[in-house]
């Protein structure tokens, strides 16, 4: 049977992770599953917790009242889902909706925050991948922003 | 018989509108063949044509068929402007003029026995449906195939059918995404670099072949250096305004190439220092 800190380690977010901060994510993380169409988190939600994607698809929405939400984003396996529980006000600035079943860590927020406080070198180990990610996604939406296949004229 | 390397490439040739089809909203495929006249249409993956609209002007237009299919040419256009939207409204029995083809192909003969990765965005599948059908043809000769395909939104995409049909042939894995997805969308929303993360490439032995807006090609080939290919196994299909395209008028000049002769495909080595430059 695999273990959390097995997965855990083998996600390519934590690869490379020192043993003992492995061990403090290993305690602030469990297990879940989402079945197709359920929202894993919600706009406007309280922030605290964010997943390991380790199957499925995960579409962000952003409401856009009179309209259906719109999709900015999918993530899939190996990523990352939710980074609004590190940044103050811990509250989710999209909603999250289970495309396929869903297989997924959870890592508890509010229990990581506590200890990355407690341990600047967790937190700034923790700071440092988050912020690669919060980069890929930022040249990704700064070109999905440039609409390239629109026809100019 | 008359075969393209026999003909004036300044003269065009008549052929016949055949079929046209709808692929998106504003793109069509049409398949033009030469009537009762025993020509065959040689081409290799990546060359294009110049199509005359008889009274309205001359097109420059990739070529999307298969190369194995000689009586016919494949061509998928989209209508932007008075002379695609009179391209794609020709009726059926109607002639066109057609020069051609011109230009340096895909390296497809040279990425034998290596995987081919080919990175498409929006209307870039057309050029690179010619080498997605010789190298499926020659299964054996290849490693994997890796189709990555990103467009607009789902009613942008192009041969659904085909996409789906490619992606359940061993060894081949098809990654598509759109920018903009519906509420519907069950595949991935994000531009087409975010698909490098699930695909599975073997940098080593492995030749990309990139074909979409220039912009869209350089994030590309960020993704594909980051992955670890090589500089000479990166190769691009260059667009510029074609009018001769034989390299007399100078029109697509690129720095010292001539896109229309030189090109349209390059390794992106002999790119790289053009990329960059503001206005050229």
């Amino acid at each position: 049977m695999e273990t959390l800190e097995r997965i855990i380690g083998e996600h390519p977010f934590f690869a490379g992770l020192d043993a003992g901060f492995l061990n403090l994510m290993v305690s602030c993380a469990s297990n879940v599953r989402f079945t197709p169409g359920t929202y894993i988190l919600k706009e406007g939600e309280a922030a605290n917790t964010f997943y390991l994607v380790r199957e499925g698809k995960v579409a962000l929405e952003l409401l856009a009242p009179p309209h259906k939400p719109i999709i900015v984003s999918t993530i899939g396996i190996g990523e990352i889902l939710g980074w609004s529980w590190l940044m103050e006000p811990y509250v989710w600035k999209f909603s999250a909706r289970a495309v396929d079943a869903v297989r997924a860590i959870a890592l508890d927020g509010r229990c990581l925050r506590t200890k990355c406080e407690q341990n600047h070198d967790l937190g700034y180990e923790v700071l440092k991948r988050f912020a690669g990610i919060v980069e890929q996604r930022l040249d990704a939406t700064r070109l999905q922003l440039l609409d390239v296949y629109a026809v100019r004229r | 018989m008359a075969t393209s390397s026999t003909i004036d490439p300044m003269l065009p040739q008549p052929y016949l509108v055949r079929e046209v089809s709808k692929e998106t909203p504003d793109t069509f495929t049409l398949r033009l063949d030469p009537g009762n006249e025993a020509r065959e249409s040689v081409f290799r993956p990546g060359q294009f044509s110049m199509l005359w609209v008889f009274g309205v002007g001359e097109l420059p237009i990739s070529i999307s068929g298969d190369p194995a299919l000689r009586d016919r040419l494949i061509y998928t256009v989209r209508s932007v402007g008075q002379a695609t939207h009179s391209l794609v409204n020709q009726k059926v029995g109607s002639g066109v003029g057609v020069r051609g083809p011109f230009g340096i192909g895909w390296p497809v003969e040279a990425a034998r026995g290596r995987d081919v990765i080919v990175v498409a965005g929006g209307i870039g599948l057309a050029p690179l449906r010619p080498v997605i059908y010789q190298v499926l043809q020659n299964r054996k000769d290849y490693g994997r195939l890796v189709i990555l395909y990103g467009g607009r939104s789902p009613r942008d995409l192009l041969y659904r059918k085909e996409l789906a049909k490619w992606a359940r042939i061993p060894e081949t894995q098809v990654l598509i995404t759109v920018d903009y997805g519906g509420i519907g969308w069950r595949g991935h929303v994000g531009v087409v670099t975010t698909l490098f993360k699930y695909s599975r490439l073997h940098p080593a032995r492995s030749v990309a072949m990139v074909c979409g807006p220039e912009i869209m090609m350089r994030f590309v080939i960020r993704e594909l250096e980051t992955a670890g290919l090589s500089r000479d196994d990166i190769y691009l299909s260059m667009e510029r305004n074609m009018k001769c395209a034989v390299g007399f008028c100078g029109h697509c000049q690129y720095g010292p190439h001539f896109i229309c002769k030189d090109g349209p495909v390059f390794p992106y080595e002999r790119m790289r220092p053009l990329l960059e430059k503001y206005e050229l």
